[in-house]
């Protein structure tokens, strides 16, 4: 399913917000590199905070870069204008965390979904009107509600109708920001084999965000581990959630509910003490000193590289001076 | 999707009331509303009676300018008080005071409703543009219209009519810039609230122009601002008409206006009350009719004041 051609590189992404004029940054990304074949799901995963949307954002170019790269398709869209960038974004699409927010409350589905065809001149008049309750039905959204309004329709039917919006171009990567953290767990899984499906019929590659390590786990070909503003550890991800390296990985899955009751008995969740630290400030050396169950005075001097850490494993990245090698060992302590 | 999370259902209930096709909902709360029913009837009435004016002059065979020397005024030269053939008397030329009315009902709408729309479209273009792009153009648009909103503007208003000399396109222009300021601030401020909304993003992110994303995703949600706004500004406008007609500066006589029929009764009210009865009647009816209109739009608009007491107090 995944071929091996680089679809979208970020480079060194760095965002800081001014939050007064003068005075400290808000450093909600910190040097993040990031790489996603075409036709493949790459997870991003963190507590809120941690700056996932504010990387979504650099990605699709909503933001203008502090500093560092986008390169898509080959291509440097770091510093393109919003009108060299508009083709661009023909294949490179969002899905937004809200769908309340996310859809105009004044205006038709239809209209909402025909957007992207009418901002690039794709189709017209009837010839949109047909393609749009083609993209409907694609979605699973009953044609004949064309006219309707966004709010008479449920939230898992709005997300719908952003994924909608989101494929009509036939983008070759769309990022999601959480786009299902705001709906029910029963209408999640709904959603995720949506994106799953039209993965397969369409060749999307997509970047999936979610605070959720369960919920990346279904769809992600890789995952990525974020944490204050970095990648902490990536990985493919049978190979994450089978061997998790860092201590901040582990006690996230340690955390997380599983199915498998054998599994469930064997793990008890590893407490994270202390609150995340602001991302106006970060610790020093590891930015995961203060919590972590295994930091020793290096990691309070030294900031850990995000490098492979044991041999053979080449696409296992970790960002960890003491990386685990069997989780039994931070649960005892 | 037949389980609907109680959250969904809850976040629903809210924008069903502004979102689900506000403005039919909007139209049915009016259509319960008696004051507004009357309102827009008599509204209607006006309407129909400045477009009919002319037929309504020839039934009677009255002219509005004819100065009917020898039937409409008495032997001393004083205006003929309501008979049946000056429904309304006469004023102090002899012209018939009814034809005068009906004649001035056309000068009021059209100033009125024409000086509107172009403060309306003003108001919108500068607000949104201002709220939008933020920034410079932002703080020398919203200083502009601080300044226009902070001018004297009766005075100001004789001074452009003065220079310019009246007329009606004149007070139309006069009128509109005076109003556009308020428009334009209250658009600004919805702007500036709906571009931080996601959808904005969103439709960035699909490349959308600036102007694009302002006429397709903003200006859709100022439209009940916008038809409150009309609907009360249409009432001053035509009091700003009268008052510049009845200092002079308006229509040039002899067409007939409400503010010139006023200021020429002055003299006469005295001897000739329906000579300043019936034009300052229908002045009151309609900026009555305009502005309880107005209130009655608001309240169906915005459900923060819809309250069930609201409805009662009203049906
Ligand atoms: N426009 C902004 N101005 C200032 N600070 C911001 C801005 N946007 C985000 N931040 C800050 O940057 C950090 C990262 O925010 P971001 O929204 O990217 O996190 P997130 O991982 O998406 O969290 P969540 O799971 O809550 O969506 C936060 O501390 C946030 O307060
Ligand atoms: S570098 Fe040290 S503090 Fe950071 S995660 Fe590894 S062990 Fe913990
Ligand atoms: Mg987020």
């Amino acid at each position: 399913m995944t071929d091996n051609e680089v679809l979208l590189q970020a480079i060194d992404v760095v965002k800081h917000f001014a939050v007064r004029r003068r005075g400290p940054h808000v450093r909600a990304v910190d040097g993040v590199s990031l790489t996603v074949h075409s036709g493949e799901t790459v997870g991003l995963v963190g507590e809120t905070g941690c700056g996932k949307s504010t990387l979504a954002r650099c990605i699709a170019r909503l933001y203008e870069l502090s500093s560092g790269r986008v390169v898509f398709e080959g291509r440097d869209i770091t510093r393109l204008s919003r009108r060299r960038l508009a083709p661009v974004r023909r294949n490179l699409q969002m899905i937004f965390q809200d769908p309340y927010g996310s859809l105009n409350p004044r205006r038709r589905v239809g209209s909402i979904i025909g957007d992207p065809l009418a901002i690039h001149d794709v189709a017209d008049g009837r010839d949109r009107r047909r393609r749009v309750q083609e993209l409907m039905e694609l979605v699973g959204l009953n044609p004949e509600h064309y006219n309707r309004y966004p709010a008479e329709f449920s939230g898992g039917q709005r997300q719908r109708i952003g994924v909608a919006r989101a494929v009509a171009l036939r983008p070759r990567l769309i990022v999601c920001d959480e786009p299902v953290s705001a709906l029910d767990v029963s209408i999640q899984a709904q959603i995720i084999n949506l994106l799953d499906d039209l993965k397969d019929q369409l060749g999307i590659a997509y970047v999936f965000i979610s605070h959720d390590l369960s919920v990346v786990r279904h769809v992600s070909d890789r995952v990525a581990v974020m944490y204050l503003g970095q990648i902490v550890e990536t990985a493919a991800a049978e190979d994450l959630y089978a061997r998790p390296r860092h201590p901040y990985t582990v006690a996230l899955l340690s955390a997380t509910p599983v199915a498998d009751p054998d599994l469930a008995d064997r793990r008890t969740p590893i407490l994270l003490t202390g609150d995340v630290p602001s991302p106006v400030d970060p610790p020093s050396g590891c930015r995961f000193h203060p919590r972590c169950p295994k930091a020793r005075e290096r990691c309070r001097i030294e900031a850990p590289a995000l490098e492979s850490r044991t041999p053979g494993e080449d696409t296992h990245l970790t960002a960890c001076h003491f990386p685990v090698h069997d989780p039994a060992e931070l649960m005892a302590s | 999707m037949s389980t609907v999370p109680l959250e969904t259902v809850a976040a629903d209930a809210v924008p069903a009331i502004e979102g689900r096709a506000p403005l039919r909902l909007a139209m049915d709360r009016l259509r319960r509303d008696r004051v507004a029913i009357a309102c827009a009837v008599v509204i209607l009435l006006l309407v129909v009676t400045a477009l009919a004016a002319p037929l309504i002059a020839h039934l009677t065979g009255h002219d509005p300018t004819t100065q009917y020397r020898d039937t409409g005024l008495t032997p001393a030269g004083l205006p003929v008080g309501p008979n049946r053939q000056f429904w309304f008397g006469t004023d102090n030329l002899g012209r018939d005071v009814f034809i005068r009315v009906v004649y001035g009902t056309r000068i009021s709408l059209l100033v009125g409703v024409v000086s509107t729309v172009l403060a309306i479209v003003a108001g919108v273009v500068v607000g949104v543009t201002a709220g939008y792009f933020q920034g410079a153009v932002d703080t020398v648009l919203a200083r502009f219209m601080d300044v226009v909103l902070s001018l004297p503007f009766l005075l100001f208003a004789i001074a452009l009519v003065a220079v310019a000399g009246p007329s009606i396109v004149v007070s139309v222009c006069v009128i509109a810039f005076f109003s556009f300021a308020a428009v334009g601030r209250i658009v600004r401020g919805q702007t500036l609230s709906i571009r931080e909304r996601e959808y904005i993003e969103a439709a960035r992110s699909l490349g959308a122009s600036d102007l694009r994303i302002m006429a397709v995703d903003v200006v859709p949600n100022l439209i009940a601002p916008v038809i409150v706004y009309t609907t009360l500004l249409i009432p001053t406008a035509i009091v700003f008409e009268a008052t510049l007609s009845f200092l002079g500066m308006g229509v040039v006589p002899p067409t007939p206006t409400w503010g010139n029929m006023l200021s020429d009764s002055l003299q006469y009210y005295q001897v000739a009350w329906w000579f300043i009865l019936f034009p300052g009647l229908a002045l009151l009816i309609t900026t009555l009719a305009f502005n309880l209109l107005g209130d009655s739009v608001r309240d169906a608009l915005d459900p923060s004041t819809f309250t069930s007491a609201s409805v009662k107090s009203r049906s």
